[in-house]
């Protein structure tokens, strides 16, 4: 921390972690002034730098040996379009399928209704603890707290998950959810908050491993419920399936007598043969790894094998009003791969609290203002640079959406006043070549603006943010327009026979 | 070929080098350029700081001004900027559609399918990569996000500057990387675009490059402001005792020059910084006031 205040030793400072939000999908400042905040935190770049280079190269690495990858991203983008088509029919379908394997279907308008399903069949299954395999669904509606509030404690398995959670923060990537924490920032969680770590532990992944392995053993064999979410549910068979690299989510998929998933409606495929293109993608997008190790499948309950109830809780909680946007429902083509994030160069900076949702970085900046409806400033946090387009294995087209939100904020009128006035200014000024030829020789009075070295170093205004950390040139004593106008008059003459002698061509000072 | 030139607002505006860099350039291979008076902006700021309304009359005045290369009377639209083109590919038929003006929007698609940029034209259209330019300096390469994945103009720049006569190229590390403009992007979130600009900074000052160019007038101005502040702090921050042992020797900063303006640069009208004077009015004179090769020549004439 760069902060010089006496709030304590450091030790106790370095995990301080992003307090629960009241809601998951909008929390903390503005993004310009969270991310001034996170910008300050020397050790968070250096982690976040550090993580996203490492996985970035993987990725480009393992996606480069597939040599159909493009048509791979044209499948994985062309069933999803399918799946938003037909996605009434396809959930009946999935609802029947389900129902005729012998679970539940349960449907939830929003976070309120999925949480209180939820907390109803933890209840009737007799029990106050649930073991929880790593979801965005659940993180989304704010599940954990939700249960604790009915005197329910969930405990996440995931490594990072467990991270996140022992130290009350939130997380702050899709995939890796503590990517902002060291393993000295680790060990420290693990011994002021897991209970039984070990008093020796060091700062060695292995330890750290070993430690949290120890501490997730003893709730696997002793909890009766467990709650997950879903990477693909198929509509054919009725079949579920997650997607993990620890085998944590398994356990818990496996050992509870009751599992409830959560699952989002737009998470659907259509048949079971879909899931070769996106266990394809998937892994590769995200951990950068050739094969996913853990892929766990489920079709309804089977006796004697896996948990004797299945649930299955489908959420909305604004994907319908996704769906009806046309150039914003692809969107809901994301498979939570994470790719854009690490390519993101904001992303890289910032970090995943700065965004104030649970779903940070590019997607997050197209899906939480769609999900919530509300105006947000998350569509300006990017440069439009297009990096996330390009690496998406289902090829949203994040760059065009960011700029559509952009126009649904000014529409409402939630964009600035003083925005809006200059935006006028300038579309009267750059619609006609008359005028624009006047003000850029107007413009030419900024030279009186000028220091030493023909540069302007600071400005007044708005212009202030520019100035504070770049220079601007001096507007030339010349626009091209002059320039031109001028070289025509040079070219007029020399094909006239005109052999007096001209000024330089105009490029040349005068 | 009779080709179009699209100077771009900041082109015009600011800095001028660059078109007259593409003038040059092209007559010096045999074309005829041509500069519509009535061309202003292609809307690009407007739309994609969300005023799509607002750039309705700059798109329009853009595809109005340009339309006659749909019908034949120019051959091609040069644009020597990579955001620009792809506004104009990629954005202006949607706002023009958005807006009812469905003739329009058709205008605009057959004129951005004859619109390049500069070294689209030069590799693709013109069939060359060797344009006859020398420019004797260490130079590294900024690909620009819009040129790289919004056009794909992939290896062209690059084929184009290795032809280029006792130039010597330095690789920029993550040359891929966001320099962090954005257009409004910079000033909305200006503390999140500095960081990133710090990074570009360091890599294109660790290259050693006296230059560094790119395609695009718009990250150029937002890297040189970042080149520029960073030299003048170098300067200010050296030890007053090691300035008092001789002559004070400047950090110079890392030019920024358009692509254009090294293949317009040849043994006989070398590049100078004069093709972009911006002497202080307050000072009278300066190192950059004029340079000695203009006069020269003027002289000789």
């Amino acid at each position: 921390m760069t902060t010089g205040n006496n709030a304590g030793p450091p030790s106790n400072r370095t995990f301080l972690g992003m307090p629960q939000p009241a809601d998951p999908l909008r929390w903390g400042p503005s993004f310009p002034d969270a991310a001034r905040r996170e910008l300050g935190n020397d050790q968070l770049r250096r982690n976040l730098g550090h993580a996203t280079s490492t996985i970035r190269a993987k990725r480009a690495k393992v996606v480069g040996e597939v040599p159909d990858w493009e048509a791979l991203r044209d499948a994985g983008s062309a069933l999803k379009a399918q799946v938003m088509d037909r996605l009434p029919e396809l959930l009946e379908e999935l609802e029947r399928n389900v129902t005729a394997r012998g679970g539940v279907v349960h449907w939830a308008r929003d976070a309120a209704e999925a949480n209180r399903i939820v907390a109803g069949l933890v209840q009737e299954a007799g029990t106050d603890e649930v073991v929880k395999v790593k979801s965005m669904a659940t993180q989304e509606i704010g599940l954990n707290e939700a249960l604790e509030a009915e005197g329910i404690h969930a405990t996440e398995t995931d490594l990072a998950e467990l991270i996140v959670q022992l130290a009350d923060d939130m997380p702050s990537h899709i995939l890796v959810p503590a990517i902002h924490r060291n393993r000295a920032e680790i060990r420290e969680i693990f011994l002021d908050n897991m209970g039984d770590a070990p008093p020796d532990l060091t700062d060695v992944p292995r330890e750290l491993a070993m430690a949290a392995r120890a501490h997730l053993r003893r709730k696997f064999l002793s909890a009766k419920v467990a709650v997950s979410g879903a990477n693909f549910a198929v509509a054919e068979t009725g079949t579920l399936s997650v997607v993990e690299s620890e085998g944590n989510g398994r356990m818990c998929l496996t050992l509870p007598e009751t599992l409830i998933t959560v699952m989002g409606i737009e998470k659907l495929i259509p048949r079971f043969t879909d899931l070769e293109v996106f266990l394809q993608l998937l892994p590769r997008s995200s951990t950068g790894e050739r094969m996913n190790p853990y892929t766990s499948m489920w079709t309804g309950v089977t006796p004697g094998d896996g948990p004797s109830e299945f649930h299955l809780v489908l959420l909305d909680n604004g994907r319908t009003r996704v769906l009806a946007d046309e150039v914003g429902r692809s969107a809901l083509h994301c498979i939570r791969c994470s790719a854009c994030l690490n390519v993101c160069p904001v992303y890289e900076r910032v970090g995943g609290h700065a965004y104030g949702s649970v779903y940070p970085g590019p997607i997050g900046a197209i899906l939480t203002p769609q999900l919530t409806g509300e105006s947000s400033d998350l569509p300006y946090a990017s440069t439009l640079c297009g990096a996330c387009y390009e690496v998406c294995p289902v090829k949203i087209d994040i760059p065009s959406i960011l700029v559509d939100l952009r126009a649904r904020e000014v529409e409402s009128g939630s964009a600035g006043r003083g925005w809006g006035a200059a935006m006028k200014t300038a579309s009267t000024m750059m619609s006609d070549g008359g005028r624009f030829r006047r003000a850029a020789r107007l413009g030419r009075a900024g030279r009186i603006l000028g220091g030493r070295g023909g540069v302007i170093s600071r400005l007044p205004g708005p212009g202030a943010a520019w100035t504070a950390s770049r220079d601007l040139p001096l507007p030339p004593k010349r626009t091209f327009r002059d320039w031109w106008a001028a070289h025509e008059r040079e070219k007029t003459g020399e094909r006239a026979g005109d052999d007096r002698p001209r000024p330089g061509d105009g490029a040349e000072p005068r | 070929m009779r080709i179009a030139l699209a100077a771009t607002c900041l082109g015009d505006a600011m800095f001028p080098q660059a078109p007259i860099a593409v003038v040059r350039l092209l007559e010096r291979l045999g074309h005829t350029v041509v500069v519509p008076e009535r061309q202003a902006c292609c809307g690009q700021m407007h739309v994609n700081t969300g005023y799509q309304r607002e750039a309705v009359p700059v798109v329009r005045n853009h595809v109005r001004t340009f339309g006659p290369v749909a019908d034949g009377e120019w051959d091609a639209v040069v644009v020597p900027s990579g955001s620009c083109t792809g506004s104009i590919r990629h954005q202006q038929a949607m706002v023009l559609d958005r807006a009812g003006l469905a003739a329009e929007a058709r205008t605009a698609t057959a004129v951005a399918a004859r619109t390049y940029e500069l070294s689209e034209l030069l590799v693709d259209v013109l069939g060359v990569t060797e344009v006859g330019a020398w420019f004797p300096h260490r130079v590294t390469y900024h690909p620009t996000c819009h040129s790289l994945r919004m056009l794909g103009v992939g290896d062209r720049p690059l084929r184009l500057l290795r032809a280029v006569e006792d130039i010597e190229l330095a690789d920029l590390p993550e040359a891929a990387g966001c320099c962090g403009f954005g257009g409004t992007f910079a000033l909305k979130n200006s503390d999140t675009s500095a960081a990133m600009l710090a990074d570009k900074v360091r890599h294109v000052t660790g290259t050693g490059a006296e230059f560094l160019t790119a395609g695009d007038y718009s990250c150029l101005m937002h890297l040189g402001g970042g080149l520029s502040r960073h030299a003048r702090r170098g300067r200010s921050e050296r030890p007053a005792a090691q300035e008092a042992t001789g002559p004070a020797r400047t950090t110079p900063a890392v030019r920024t020059v358009h692509l254009a303006e090294i293949l317009a640069s040849t043994r006989e009208q070398p590049w100078s910084p004069g093709s972009a004077d911006r002497t202080p009015m307050s000072e009278s004179s300066g190192t950059m006031r004029s340079t000695p090769a203009g006069n020269a020549k003027g002289a000789a004439r």
